[in-house]
């Protein structure tokens, strides 16, 4: 890369080629006197996305992890928030973070013509190699959206565990979309509705600014609802953390079950021992995992089913054609009053009808595919959630779910078991 | 023994997981270019006035320049000028430029150099217009490389309804009017 690293005072433009592909209505002057014609100051870039933030990137998790590990502190990890929320959120304004990259490498896939750099797969990566050792440090502290919302987490108040699941399917459904919006060229969801990038930022777009402020609010009472019921990264991070090899531990030596941590997590992420009726009587459960194996297939096939029939709704969040149902509507008179920039731009500039709804329905063509795959996507998911629902894990201990705990460190000082004893 | 084996082989199986992930992930996406700017395009550029409200950054990352080599120094400039302004000077109810970002400044009869004070442009694409209609065409905007954040995806570029805005390589940051006919360069010091 060719990075200009020292900035650069002033950088001049100056014609090379004598042949003008625009016509000039007035010939530059010849001046008489001895004028010189200023350079055309262009400043370089600023060196945004470059080695050394994936570099701090990776010092935050090492940090993060040996806070989550050796010195569990809750403390620690509340100061690497504030780090973060600064750094990545207020410095960086938010971009591009390891929640957004997910787009830029499904788009790198999805599209022919698309490249990321090292810098964004490394912000994709890193967090996920993390998760797949240590669980998900990066959402306990490192993470500027997480961080944010940790913050605002004064009084939280636990949900029901049914209530977690239901809404817990919120981030799937948004990874596939978001996913489906990459691959078809809609554009890049999960930035367009980020809440807390309007806050790092602080600008004057009213509307997403009050949806923050709401999310934060919502945040005070339920712990992270983003994280818990929205974020697509999770998603990924989750599942990377099932296979953790280290993870944290509510008691850092055998746990005595005073079951004082039972309230402790505010995320749900807490999973208490089996009770042990539960234990001593499977042969329910197994018939009930028997009956769903069998459905899932058929179920799948119903969710691909629903997917591709929602084609025409989904297709709107591609702009091209949401613009060619809009001249559609214009043409045949529905709709007469002008003001629609989209709409006013396409007239002048000489793009026929035709054409943009010819393009509007290959877009949609993408979107039949793509539905179903999004609905089969989603039924296969819920299957494997309910399947685990009837599985029996036979657990004598408090422990932290690998999947869904943060990391945060919040249970530590509820637990009375000291170090080594 | 056989606890140590079998921890030792998830060890291995993460270890492959997470070499095989990080591989997959980079052949499918890595390395395949140069980081991108967003850059829009002045070719195809309409002057709606959207770059002004919807860079994620106020003021907006979008700055008006002039490409002094393709202005005619007109006396009468337009895109300076409010229409039907009653004197050809810099007073300010003279001024079309809504923040009073553009200095005139007479060189010799009858011709003026029109520099703009890109921290108090705003992007409104204002003169960009009155220029183009009137004059040469020297007036554009540009998305300054120094303050754009360069967010994940532009949101001007999704309001923008000319399509004006693409990801263009590092190594070419600028679009200019007369193509990629022009070079860069620092100024030689003096
Ligand atoms: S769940 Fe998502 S938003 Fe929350 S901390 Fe983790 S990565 Fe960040
Ligand atoms: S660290 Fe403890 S409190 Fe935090 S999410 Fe995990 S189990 Fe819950
Ligand atoms: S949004 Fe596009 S058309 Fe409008 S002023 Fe900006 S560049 Fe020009
Ligand atoms: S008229 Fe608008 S675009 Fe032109 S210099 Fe002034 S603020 Fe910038
Ligand atoms: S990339 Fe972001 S900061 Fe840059 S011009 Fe576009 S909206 Fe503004």
């Amino acid at each position: 890369m060719r990075t200009p690293v020292a900035p650069i005072a002033a950088a001049a433009a100056f014609l090379v080629s004598t042949a003008h592909a625009i016509e000039l209505k007035f010939a530059p002057p010849d001046f008489e006197t001895e004028y010189a014609m200023p350079y055309l100051f262009i400043p370089p870039p600023d060196g945004r996305n470059t080695w050394w933030e994936a570099l701090i990137l990776f010092g935050a998790l090492s940090l993060t992890t040996w806070l989550v590990f050796k010195a569990r502190s809750r403390r620690g990890l509340f100061g690497v928030s504030v780090f973060s929320l600064l750094f990545f959120g207020f410095y960086r304004q938010g971009c591009i973070c390891p929640v957004g990259s997910t787009q830029n490498v499904a788009a790198a896939i999805f599209l022919p013509d698309v490249a990321v750099s090292w810098i964004i797969v490394a912000f994709f990566v890193l967090p996920l190699l993390f998760s797949l050792f240590f669980g998900r440090v990066f959402c306990a502290s490192v993470c500027p959206l997480g961080a944010m919302q940790e913050l605002v987490a004064i009084a939280p108040i636990r949900i029901s565990p049914a209530l977690e699941r239901v809404l817990g399917l919120g981030k799937y459904i948004y990874l596939g979309l978001a996913i489906l919006g990459v691959a078809t060229g809609a554009g890049f969801l999960i930035c367009r509705y980020d809440p807390f990038v309007r806050l790092y930022r602080l600008n004057d777009n009213f509307g997403m600014l009050i949806a923050a402020a709401l999310i934060l609010l919502i945040g005070v009472f339920i712990a992270r609802p983003y994280c818990r019921f929205l974020c697509p990264y999770g998603v990924l991070l989750g599942w990377m953390s099932r296979f953790s090899k280290f993870h944290l531990q509510i008691p850092p030596s055998p746990c005595v079950e005073c079951r004082l941590c039972e309230d402790s997590c505010p995320y749900n992420a807490i999973d208490m021992p089996t009770p042990r009726h539960l234990v001593e009587d499977p042969a329910q459960g197994k018939k009930r995992i028997r009956g769903l194996v069998f459905l899932a297939p058929v179920f799948i096939l119903l969710g691909a089913l629903g997917g591709y029939m929602m084609y025409e709704p989904l297709s709107r969040m591609h702009p091209t054609v949401s613009l060619s149902e809009r001249i559609a509507l214009e043409d045949r008179g529905i709709i007469t009053e002008r003001g629609n920039l989209q709409a006013d731009t396409f007239r002048v500039e000489g793009k026929t009808a035709a054409q943009l709804h010819a393009e509007s329905l290959a877009i949609k063509e993408q979107f039949k595919t793509g539905g179903a795959l999004l609905g089969a996507f989603l039924a296969l998911i819920i299957s494997i959630k309910l399947i685990e629902l009837s599985v029996i894990k036979k657990r004598t201990i408090f422990e932290p779910h690998k999947e869904t705990c943060f990391s945060c460190g919040r249970c530590y000082p509820y637990c009375p078991v000291e170090e080594g004893a | 023994m056989s606890e140590r084996k079998k921890i030792d082989r998830r060890d291995f199986m993460r270890f492959t997981g997470a070499a095989a992930f990080t591989g997959a992930t980079w052949m499918a996406v890595g390395e395949k270019a140069e980081a991108k700017y967003w850059q829009l395009d002045p070719a195809k550029c309409t002057q709606c006035g959207q770059c002004t409200t919807h860079c994620v950054l106020n003021p907006s990352a979008v700055k008006c320049l002039n490409q002094f080599d393709i202005c005619g120094y007109c006396d009468l400039c337009f895109g300076y000028l409010q229409p039907g302004s009653r004197d050809l000077d810099s007073g300010a109810e003279n001024q079309l430029c809504p923040t009073a970002a553009i200095e005139r400044k007479y060189i010799e009869a009858p011709y003026y150099e029109y520099k703009i004070h890109e921290d108090k442009c705003i992007g409104c694409a204002k003169c960009v217009k009155a220029c183009l209609i009137f004059g040469n065409g020297s007036f554009y905007l540009q998305i300054r490389q120094d303050i754009c954040i360069n967010c994940n995806e532009c949101s001007i570029a999704k309001s923008c309804p000319s399509d004006c805005f693409s990801e263009v390589p590092q190594s070419q940051p600028y679009m200019f009017l007369t193509g990629d006919t022009y070079l860069a360069h620092p100024p030689a010091l003096s």
